[in-house]
């Protein structure tokens, strides 16, 4: 295994592999030495990966100090703010692409966010649990609130407070006159669904890569 | 191992005879820096850390003297042995500042040319020229680059100056509860601070030396202010409260409510010991401190010439230098596309806070710093 040390830093870089599946999915669609934010990004895994492997100019909004905290102890650039309140302070079409993983479900402001974003980038990548898989509707066929891996919490301590689906979201977009430009589906095995794929109904995991129309 | 202190330290000093070209015009043509170090310089010379001081700090940051036991230094809680700013791996310095009252050249010095004090023929020195002679210092102890360069309040103010001053001499800049100007605010509680001093009958035009006197009252007034804008609303609300001094009102100008105690207390023990022109001399560096002027307001322009990474911090509660004001520096760092991050820690305690133990500060210099090669 071959690690990379980045500059100025005693940081060791983890292969792609032992990215989140959905992380290193995102990886691949960013192009070396783009301006990426990273919003919501935790403990920045994906971003040490990026700045080690794709030389980005990176940086993440986190909110909670104990992520800011590993942000800062894995050397990557970490800015703490409340997505909640947008992104002033950045420049209009300063990012190449501008990611959240997992995030927009737990949002207050999401119409907001997702116009922030790309007032700020170029590009965006939204990931998100699909409420409509499969094995969601069954669940609520059968009369219970569905948790799997994408949807991990019970009703009662779930920090999501937005539900929606692959459908849903394509809906938003086309309101908010955003172009999706690309999607991919994961299913509950993390295997990549094929691009014909009725994400809506397959898809456990929906990764969207998104422009302005 | 356990934390603790970095124990006896004795202040060091270093004579400069080459002349120092101020910003302000003036020239010292001979200065002295007094100045103390904690830790070992390694032998590739790459471990420094400097920390610069605010406004009534000194190099005295860590560790006691051996014949003064209870003289701490200021910032003890943060560097030492295991502490955020951990001297078993780091060199780190502290310097007084020119113009300083702590045993640094400053108005309080003979004056060679006339055997007297400097006083009111002290030159104006500014946050720029201080970071000229921390350079020269740092070029006698042989340290080429700093690891990193720290500071909060005015001490960050100079933190930030070192990476546009010599950008190849810096790695890391850590720029704590600081702005990258002062506002109209800011100066308007200094001029007061500064008009509490000059208009001090004892204040003599600034040569009080002569006469065997100190402007006492201007200087307790200054600090009695300064103290008011280091401390928050709730801070003095939840220390003080309408708290009184005797139990019932005694309708006089005495003290009747405990914060007058506290801030006449603070304001009479300071001006026991700092130098009233020094005092003056600072606030003004402060009022002067824009490293954007010259490039039109534009920060982002300013620091283009940067090569060090920034951690800035700033405290909910800190309205003398406020959160806002440091997303500035964050905004501007961004658009030159510099390394930075930015943490904005809960704390009751103003802008104190920067100087007060605080698990998520602590943790997150000591997670910072512990990613800084040496």
């Amino acid at each position: 295994m071959s690690t990379v040390m980045t500059p100025d830093t005693n940081e060791t870089v983890q292969p792609e592999s032992a990215l989140r599946f959905d992380l290193a999915a995102i990886a691949r669609w960013v192009q070396p030495e783009e301006r990426v934010l990273d919003l919501g990004c935790g403990d920045g895994a994906l971003l040490a990966y990026l700045s080690a492997t794709k030389r980005v100019v990176g940086y993440g909004i986190e909110n909670d100090v104990n992520r800011v905290i590993a942000c800062l102890d894995r050397g990557v650039n970490v800015i703490q703010s409340n997505l909640d309140q947008g992104l002033a302070g950045f420049e209009d079409g300063f990012f190449d692409r501008v990611i959240m993983s997992q995030a927009l479900q737990a949002m207050h402001n999401t119409q907001g966010i997702l116009q922030e974003m790309l007032r700020v980038g170029r590009e965006a990548v939204v990931s998100f649990p699909n409420f409509a898989f499969w094995k969601h509707r069954k669940s609520i066929l059968e009369g219970w609130m569905p948790v799997s891996e994408s949807l991990p919490h019970q009703w009662f301590n779930t920090p999501n407070i937005r539900f929606f689906t692959v459908a849903d979201f394509t809906t938003l977009c086309d309101l908010l006159d955003i172009e999706i430009l690309e999607w991919m589906g994961f299913d509950d095995r993390h295997q990549p669904l094929p691009p014909d794929a009725d994400l809506n109904f397959l898809a456990t995991l929906a990764i969207a890569r998104l422009a302005r129309r | 191992m356990a934390v603790r202190s970095v124990g006896v330290v004795s202040p060091q000093r270093m004579v400069f005879d080459e002349p120092l070209r101020l910003k302000s015009g003036g020239v010292l043509p001979r200065y002295e820096l007094v100045y103390e170090t904690y830790g070992e310089l390694n032998a590739a010379k790459t471990n420094a850390v400097l920390v610069c001081h605010a406004l009534s700090g000194s190099h005295h940051v860590a560790g006691y003297y051996e014949d003064d036991p209870k003289n701490i230094g200021w910032w003890d809680n943060f560097v030492g042995p295991g502490k955020p700013l951990d001297t078993r791996k780091f060199f780190v310095i502290g310097v007084n500042n020119l113009g300083g009252c702590y045993g640094s050249t400053g108005p309080k010095s003979i004056d060679p040319e006339t055997g007297e004090p400097y006083g009111s023929r002290f030159p104006f020195v500014t946050v720029e020229d201080w970071v000229e002679a921390q350079a020269r210092l740092a070029d006698r102890l042989g340290i080429s680059e700093f690891a990193a360069v720290i500071g909060g309040s005015l001490g960050g103010m100079q933190a930030l100056s070192w990476a546009l001053q010599y950008p190849e001499r810096v790695r890391h800049v850590l720029a704590i509860a600081t702005a990258p100007k002062l506002s109209a605010q800011n100066i308007a509680f200094n001029e007061v601070a500064r008009q509490a001093i000059l208009t001090d009958p004892d204040f003599h035009g600034g040569d009080y030396y002569r006469y065997g006197v100190v402007p006492k009252r201007g200087l307790m007034l200054a600090r009695m202010i300064g103290h008011i804008t280091y401390l928050s609303d709730d801070a003095m609300a939840e220390k003080f409260g309408r708290a009184l001094k005797h139990g019932a009102f005694r309708y006089s100008y005495d003290v009747e409510f405990e914060i007058e105690s506290y801030l006449r207390y603070q304001g009479e023990k300071f001006s026991r010991y700092f130098d009233a022109n020094t005092y003056l001399l600072t606030t003004r560096a402060l009022d002067y401190y824009d490293p954007a002027a010259e490039y039109g307001g534009d920060l982002a322009q300013a620091f283009a010439r940067a090569q060090a990474r920034f951690f800035v911090l700033s405290f909910s509660t800190d309205w003398r230098f406020s959160p806002a004001r440091s997303r500035e520096i964050v905004s501007a760092l961004v658009h030159s596309e510099k390394p930075v991050s930015y943490l904005e820690i809960e704390s009751k305690a103003g802008h104190d806070s920067f100087l007060l133990e605080h698990p998520h500060y602590h943790a997150a210099v000591r997670a910072y710093l512990n990613q800084v090669a040496v």
